[in-house]
């Protein structure tokens, strides 16, 4: 009799599972739940801490990058300087040294700076109008490298200083020496910077998956008690996790790209004060360029790295104490 | 080392068995479960399941023996965020099967458990017999070869009771072997089974 009554419940459910009219369940919900403040969190502490490293670590390129670009130009051209002195016939003097540059190889081109020029050197200290031959004022020659040659700086000042009275050669070298020394202090401090937000985005982003992952801990153990492997279980997390952590590492990364992008704007709004000009000499135009970009894709797949590797630790740790 | 729970226990589970489990608050039936279902490892003595010694195993090892058990807890153990549809097909999902495979099947016995209106609802919504009857379907849904149940009809009416009953009953009767702990003697008393008494940490047993 119960049997018969079963069948003919097992038939009613047959046919209405069947009925054209019936939907049929599907599985819709991932195994680990999708939205969780804890996740939501999570998306905010990857989006912060993506954002902060991915700025230094522009800092510090846009630093390493104009530093070896200060240094190219000024290796780029010597100086030859001739200093007035008494019954010196410093025109003479400008062009013998002209003549002695040019017959060296390794040089594209020989500027003599005229009067006019080196008057206009001289304005911002003393003003507009400048009498310079009232003032013993040196002249200076531009001397440019060819690229690709090489100059042999030394013959060129001795024969200079032997040739030609009150001439010297200054090849900056005093100027790049300083200069790489402080662009090296630069960038050492600011790779020390960016290892260290680098570390403290790995703890807060372990910390915060941690703590994303206590609210799952019911599913872990659901999913181990019904015969999950320890593999599946920690790929399912793994998995959600990385998605969290590439969403907030682009949501970081993207704002981190959009303000170097946003910088070049507002400089062109403040250009022409006197802090503008200096920024633009320093640090010639803000832009990440190719290899920051690729940075900072980089900082974003190793920050979801470390949040899908922490859930799996979660998960494993979760596992253990069962 | 804490208090002895269980001590000197001496039992064998034949294949397609049915017994229930029984014994005062706190004799230990839920230890002995979780000891069953490997969640919990005895501090001395042996477990043998289906011919293999749980203690030289490794977690995948444990893992495939698991899958051959289903476990219906006390508390339900539901995934929230998952319909009661969803919840039942678990089973099945962590094996890495095709739904359509297993569709038909989960919509019957949900239907024949009485939830066939509630396949669409999150547990937060369900009534505790409902919780009941979904944990029972997911235990059963796989056809395990072990069935282990702790208080399943704790939740439910005695009409309910004597339907689930009949369920273990037909699963007995497909070839799974049956544990059920429970305080109930009115269910124990419509089925004529083996009882596994629990008492001052020792277990005696009536065929």
């Amino acid at each position: 009799m119960a049997r018969a009554r079963k069948a003919q419940e097992r038939q009613t459910a047959h046919e209405q599972t069947h009925a054209p009219s019936a939907p049929l369940p599907r599985i819709e919900s991932p195994i680990v739940p999708h939205q969780s403040i804890g996740g939501r969190a999570l998306v905010a502490v990857v989006a912060i801490m993506t954002y902060l490293a991915s700025l230094t670590t522009g800092a510090v390129m846009l630093v390493r990058a104009n530093a070896a670009e200060w240094q190219t130009e000024i290796l780029r051209e010597v100086t030859i300087q001739i200093r007035p002195g008494p019954g010196r016939d410093l025109d003479a003097g400008v062009r013998a040294a002209v003549e002695i540059a040019r017959s060296f190889d390794g040089i594209s081109e020989v500027r003599p700076y005229t009067k006019e020029e080196s008057a206009r050197l001289l304005e911002p200290w003393l003003g507009s109008g400048l009498a310079v031959d009232d003032l013993p004022v040196p002249r200076v020659i531009v001397v440019k490298l060819a690229s690709g040659g090489t100059l042999d700086v030394a013959s060129l000042r001795k024969m200079l200083t032997d040739k030609v009275q009150g001439a010297s050669l200054d090849d900056h070298r005093g100027w790049i020496d300083r200069m790489r020394a402080m662009a090296d202090f630069v960038v050492l401090g600011g790779i020390l910077v960016l290892a260290l937000v680098i570390a403290a985005t790995i703890l807060s982003v372990s910390f915060a998956t941690s703590g994303a992952m206590a609210a799952n801990r019911p599913v872990i153990e659901v999913l181990h008690f019904i015969g999950a492997r320890h593999r599946y279980i920690a790929g399912q997390f793994q998995r959600h996790f990385l998605w969290l952590g590439l969403k907030g590492g682009a949501i970081g990364g993207i704002a981190a790209i959009l303000t170097f992008a946003l910088i070049a704007p507002v400089e062109a709004l403040i250009r022409g004060s006197a802090g503008a000009e200096q920024f633009a000499a320093l640090f010639g135009s803000i832009t990440m360029g190719f290899a920051g970009y690729v940075v900072v894709v980089l900082q974003v797949v190793l920050i979801a790295a470390v949040a899908s590797e922490a859930s799996r630790h979660t998960v494993n740790r979760v596992i253990a104490s069962i | 080392m804490g208090q002895e729970i269980l001590r000197d226990l001496t039992f064998r589970i034949e294949p397609q068995s049915f017994q229930f489990l029984t014994g005062p608050s706190g004799a230990g039936k839920t230890s002995l479960l979780k000891m069953l279902f490997l969640s919990l490892k005895p501090t001395r003595g042996l477990i043998t399941l289906f011919g293999q010694d749980t203690s030289t195993l490794n977690g995948d090892g444990l893992a495939a023996l698991r899958r051959r058990i289903g476990i219906v807890f006390q508390d339900f153990r539901l995934l929230d965020h998952m319909t009661t549809y969803e919840n039942v097909t678990l089973p099945f999902r962590i094996m890495g099967r095709e739904e359509d495979t297993y569709r038909r099947e989960v919509i019957e016995l949900l239907q024949w458990v009485g939830l066939g209106h509630r396949m669409w609802a999150l547990p937060p919504v369900l009534s505790g017999g409902e919780k009941q009857r979904a944990a029972i379907a997911r235990a059963v849904i796989a056809q395990p070869h072990l069935l282990l149940a702790d208080e399943p009809t704790g939740n439910v009416d005695p009409s309910l009771g004597r339907r689930l009953l009949h369920l273990f009953m037909e699963l007995n009767k497909s070839g799974t072997s049956i544990v059920i702990a429970t305080h109930d003697i009115a269910l124990m008393d419509q089925f004529d089974a083996r009882r596994l008494v629990l008492h001052d940490g020792r277990l005696h047993l009536y065929d």
